[in-house]
């Protein structure tokens, strides 16, 4: 478990909404102008706090969007049952303040150091792609050549989210899309939730490279495409430990 | 003082049992599934729990665990990730029971588990009716994704503690962090306080 920083106290902290963009009907990006930032790694995620004019408070976790260095970013899906990714993404304004404490998380992170410099396999099922997102953006900044996939399962081209970004990829970096509900006219990528054969037909081949010379996958979206996802790459000769998962919490109400 | 959100206001009128839901919790009538990695499937023919560091080490067979007197609990949960699930029902072996078979001194335990995660308790958070390895809910065999065959249950700390897929306990003098604490996760974790990160 190296790179474990024993931190302080993650204290909460006002942060100034710089800018909003919607990414897709639904997703919303916001930019947060957050005046103590210590940082962040690629994966890792934060809380928000939202306050009523009655002292009503609710805080839900958000991965971060953007890379280390970058100004901080999180891409927020809207729940239409949910109490505050529909104000995040309906209501919030630029210029308005919010109150937020990160980063958190340790484990769904990639550092580019060097034993990171291996082949990733990134699989994404919807919003699943934020933290995805963080990690390629970082790929580039740092310069890597790592080979990368990234495998994003959407419903349809319309909810995909960095569309445009992902449109234009780095070098050695292939995006391959299946789109499970909707496909756009002369679509000839999958078309079907993910199986074991798509991996297959997608994922390095985990080629006895057991060690820490084998490809590294990182896998985040709701339980159900994650379940599915690690359990093919492990019956693909992936061992575990080389699967990182990072599950949505509840569906309900978040 | 937490800054008013413009236009933000509660919108799930409905009163949360008063007393049932610690600070920042949402009740959720799903059962969200998290975890690090993917999910193990060991064979119950292969499966043991075992207690470590004691005067002597012990073990048991599935056989032999099912043949442990258990409970049947109904408990409210409440995970990291601020959701809370109420009047959950579990079947499972008192940690009492287990830790009985057990001499020991050490005040806390490493639990380890299928997949490699761990995660560390004092041992009188285990004790006195207070936790269970369960391999029941609601009724039916634990799943997989749940932790199944069986899983810490330790409801009064967030459920993180309640680790899934548990093999066995490790008693040991000093407490030492397990998987999460490791990543700066609380080293207790009691929801009613919001210890949700290392010094809250």
């Amino acid at each position: 478990m190296a790179g474990t920083a024993v931190r302080g106290r993650l204290t909460w902290q006002t942060a100034t909404v710089a800018t909003v963009t919607d990414e897709t009907l639904a997703v919303r990006t916001l930019v947060l102008a957050i005046p103590d930032w210590g940082g962040h790694r690629a994966g890792q995620h934060l809380d928000i706090r939202l306050t009523g004019d009655d002292g009503y408070q609710a805080e839900r976790s958000y991965s971060i969007a953007s890379a280390p260095g970058e100004p901080v970013a999180i891409t927020v899906e809207r729940l239409e049952d949910g109490e505050v990714s529909p104000y995040l993404t309906q209501d919030v304004l630029a210029g308005d303040e919010i109150e937020v404490r990160g980063p958190i998380g340790g484990y769904f992170v990639w550092d580019g150091a060097a034993a990171d410099s291996v082949p990733l396999l990134l699989a994404a099922g919807g919003s699943g792609v934020v933290p995805l997102r963080a990690i390629l953006r970082h790929r580039c900044r740092v310069g890597s050549s790592v080979p990368v996939r990234l495998l994003y399962s959407a419903r349809s081209q319309a909810e995909v989210i960095y569309r445009s970004e992902l449109s234009a990829p780095a070098d050695d970096v292939q995006v391959i899309y299946t789109l499970t509900r909707q496909q756009p006219a002369g679509w000839t990528g999958y078309a079907r939730r993910v199986d074991q054969q798509m991996m297959a037909e997608v994922a390095w081949p985990a080629s006895g490279a057991s060690g820490a010379s084998g490809p590294l996958a990182y896998v985040c979206g709701p339980t159900n495409f994650v379940e599915a996802v690690a359990a093919d790459l492990v019956a693909l000769g992936y061992p575990p430990q080389r699967v990182k998962t990072e599950r949505f919490g509840a569906t309900g109400t978040p | 003082m937490s800054p008013v959100s413009r236009g933000f206001h509660r919108r799930h009128q409905e009163a949360e049992p008063a007393g049932r839901v610690p600070p920042g919790q949402y009740v959720t009538h799903d059962f969200p599934v998290l975890s690090a990695g993917p999910t193990p499937h060991t064979r119950l023919t292969d499966w043991t729990f075992s207690i470590e560091g004691g005067q002597e080490p012990v073990s048991w067979t599935w056989q032999e665990f099912q043949a442990l007197p258990s409970e049947t609990v109904t408990v409210d949960i409440h995970c990291v990730t601020r959701w809370s699930k109420l009047d959950t029902s579990w079947k499972g072996v008192s940690l009492d029971v287990l830790l009985d078979a057990v001499s020991y001194t050490a005040p806390y335990v490493l639990a380890f588990c299928d997949g490699g995660y761990t995660t560390n308790l004092p041992v009188a958070d285990l004790t006195g009716g207070k936790a269970w390895v369960a391999y029941s809910y609601h009724g039916a065999a634990l799943q997989a994704e749940h932790g199944g065959p069986a899983r810490l249950l330790v409801p009064h700390l967030y459920f993180w503690k309640s680790a899934k897929w548990v093999r066995g306990l490790r008693l040991r003098d000093t407490d030492e962090p397990g998987f999460w604490e490791m990543y700066g996760y609380h080293m207790y974790g009691d929801p009613w306080r919001e210890q949700r990160y290392a010094g809250d």
